[in-house]
């Protein structure tokens, strides 16, 4: 039933398992500045956690990489290639998706209809076969309407597909906004806090579904990025319990500069990071 | 499951929906004849306003480009039939897909700013998208007529000549209920929910692979070719194309008639085409006779109370139901096929 090609999965040889590298980046503010020098590498096969203080620089990392904010200094190659002056949509194209910190759904939309706007790469109907809307336009519909039914399904949002996102609550509508990436089918998905403000039970099911992501579901599903995952994830979080069980390499910025880096317990001793913590509170 | 979508995604999901159409086709074929001619005008008018309505309802509606030029695009695609079939001799059935071309590419020329600025500013560069077509066709004297106007055949197809009121009436009826499918399937399928998706969160649109540069221009595309050919069917109608059936005060009441009937949906712009047509109707009804009633200030009180009476409906819609009428029926809908089990809103 669902044969379509996406740009998953990758299907080339990465250059020292590298997918994305981002190369002396700095971002500033009408002279304020938010990311100074930093340096970063996300490889295959694994989660990284991006974590610091308020206001360290994580979302504006992210917007970096996702092409919405222009640094002024540095470059980001994804596979290999610079994406560093690349349009938001351009990027999206290639295979990189993410979700927002304060949530950016369309509010008018179903659930399903959200996820749904996300196949819009994949599809080619125009304004003209839209507009007859039989023959051509309703069979693409109907293909991508299976993937887009999977991805609910997976995330457990079926009692909601119908709903109008800006009715959900909260929690839900998080989830809603992970499953819209996942329908980019994308190869490096990018999470600026997914489980911010949510309670503890919606918190372990949504590390439970990047694990899940991250490994693939194998043949119980059809969808390419759901029986195989998601092989690189950026995820930025401010629970330290959360992150430290979920990544294998932590990052860490403080006023937009990268003060350490690695595994969960060197991380946890690491005494700048604990420096900058503290000093927060 | 295959079987389940394809009705979610069809025109027409029940056997009662494909009735309700089958009637409606039904009723326009058979009462012309029993209607007045004046009767018959208005609902004329109010055909064409639902081919102009749909089109700021794609631009506006949906894709969140408030235009206040709307009514200049109409013109446009009013001139380009008038001159093409009275000047050159074209047939109305090419000069009316040639009208709503040109009005398209205006839109298309205009709308480049939208890439650049948003909200007010982009309004006030469709305000004077609207000025500079007005003052274009009245300099062009030589091909429109300029401010003395152009006479304007009437369309035919073979002998027959769509001459009287009854016979135009069918004509615009034709192109509204295609106007109206087109816009539906628009606004449902990709290009549509691109539409919504840079309405509601621009930046997640686009961080999710739409290209906002192309889906704008296509908005303002699409919806300024509705406009030309609404433009047109009103100067065939009245034989006689004029800059003074243009005036700017009439792309309010076409945002008017979305805020009324509900942004962002196919059925509430007919629904809001209807209701403002009638209310002017029901004003010059009403008019006179308070006029009668209170003589003192009957003169500028029946002047001005269309004005009033649209204004005042307009906030009170923004006030107190900003999502439209359409929306309120829904929820009626819904309370009703529940009682008296529930009356909880469901999907
Ligand atoms: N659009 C903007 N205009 C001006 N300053 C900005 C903008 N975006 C971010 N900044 C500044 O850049 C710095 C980094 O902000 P950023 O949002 O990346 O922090 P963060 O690490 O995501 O913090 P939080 O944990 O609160 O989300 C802050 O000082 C912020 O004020
Ligand atoms: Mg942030």
């Amino acid at each position: 039933m669902l044969f379509i090609t996406t740009i998953y999965p990758s299907g080339m040889n990465l250059e020292g398992g590298i997918r994305l590298k981002v190369h002396d980046v700095s971002l500033s503010f009408g002279g304020v500045s938010a990311l100074s020098d930093v340096d970063l590498i996300l490889k295959d096969r694994e989660i990284l956690a991006v974590i610091g203080p308020n206001g360290a620089g994580k979302t504006a990392l992210l917007n970096c990489i996702s092409g919405f904010y222009k640094p002024w200094k540095g470059e980001i190659y994804f596979e290999g290639k610079k994406i560093t002056k690349m349009r938001p949509d351009q990027i999206a194209k290639l295979g990189i998706a993410r979700t927002f910190q304060n949530i950016g759904l369309y509010t008018g939309l179903t659930v399903f209809e959200n996820v749904m706007a996300a196949r819009h790469i994949y599809m080619s109907q125009n304004l003209i076969t839209d507009a007859i809307f039989v023959g051509p336009a309703k069979s693409e519909e109907l293909r991508h309407r299976g993937v887009v039914e999977e991805i609910i399904d997976f995330l457990e949002l079926s009692p909601w597909r119908k709903k109008v996102v800006g009715s959900l609550p909260y929690g839900l509508r998080k989830r809603v906004e992970l499953a819209r990436a996942l329908a980019l089918e994308p190869r490096i998905l990018l999470l600026d806090e997914p489980m911010a403000g949510m309670n503890l039970e919606e918190k372990e099911d949504i590390a439970r579904f990047i694990l899940e992501i991250f490994d693939g579901q194998g043949e119980s599903y059809e969808t390419h990025v759901l029986k195989d995952g998601i092989k690189s994830i950026i995820l930025v979080e401010h629970d330290m319990g959360i992150v430290m069980d979920l990544a294998e390499r932590i990052v860490v910025l403080d006023f937009g500069r990268k003060i350490a880096e690695g595994k969960p317990e060197e991380i946890r001793n690491d005494e700048k990071v604990i420096r900058a913590y503290l000093g927060e509170d | 499951m295959e079987q389940l979508y394809k009705k979610e995604i069809s025109l027409f999901k029940e056997k009662k929906d494909w009735f309700s159409f089958l009637a409606l086709v039904g009723l326009i074929a058979v009462l012309p004849p029993f209607l007045s001619d004046r009767i018959l005008t208005i609902f004329t008018m109010i055909g064409i306003a639902i081919v102009s309505v749909h089109g700021l309802n794609l631009l506006t509606g949906y894709c969140g480009q408030v235009s206040l030029g709307h009514v200049g695009f109409m013109a446009v695609g009013a001139y380009i039939s008038a001159v093409l079939t009275s000047k050159s001799g074209l047939s109305f059935w090419i000069a009316l897909p040639l009208a709503g071309l040109g009005a398209g590419v205006a839109g298309l020329i205009f709308g480049l700013p939208s890439l650049r600025i948003k909200g007010f500013y982009l309004i006030m560069s469709t305000v004077a998208a609207h000025f500079i077509v007005i003052w274009l066709v009245i300099q062009l004297h030589d091909i429109t007529g300029g401010s003395d106007g152009l006479a304007v055949p009437k369309p035919k197809i073979g002998s027959l000549v769509f001459n009287t009121k009854a016979k135009y009436f069918y004509l615009v009826s034709f192109f509204a209920i295609i106007s109206t499918i087109v816009a539906h399937n628009i606004a449902r399928g990709r290009v549509g929910r691109a539409f919504i998706a840079i309405r509601d969160h621009e930046i997640a649109a686009e961080v999710m692979g739409i290209n906002l540069w192309i889906y704008k221009l296509q908005a303002f595309f699409v919806g300024c070719v509705y406009a030309g050919v609404a433009g047109a069917l009103l100067v065939h109608y009245f034989g006689f194309a004029s800059v003074d059936q243009f005036p700017f005060i009439d792309s309010v009441w076409y945002l008017a008639m979305l805020i009324v009937g509900g942004m962002g949906s196919t059925f509430g712009a007919v629904v809001g085409a209807i209701c403002l047509k009638l209310l002017d109707e029901l004003v010059t009804i009403v008019g006179p006779i308070l006029a009668k009633a209170f003589p003192a200030v009957a003169a500028q009180f029946a002047a001005s109370l269309s004005l009033i009476v649209r204004g005042v409906i307009i906030a009170v819609f923004l006030i107190f139901e900003p999502r439209g009428l359409l929306h309120r029926w829904d929820l009626v809908k819904s309370y009703f096929r529940l009682w008296p089990f529930s009356t909880e809103e469901t999907d």
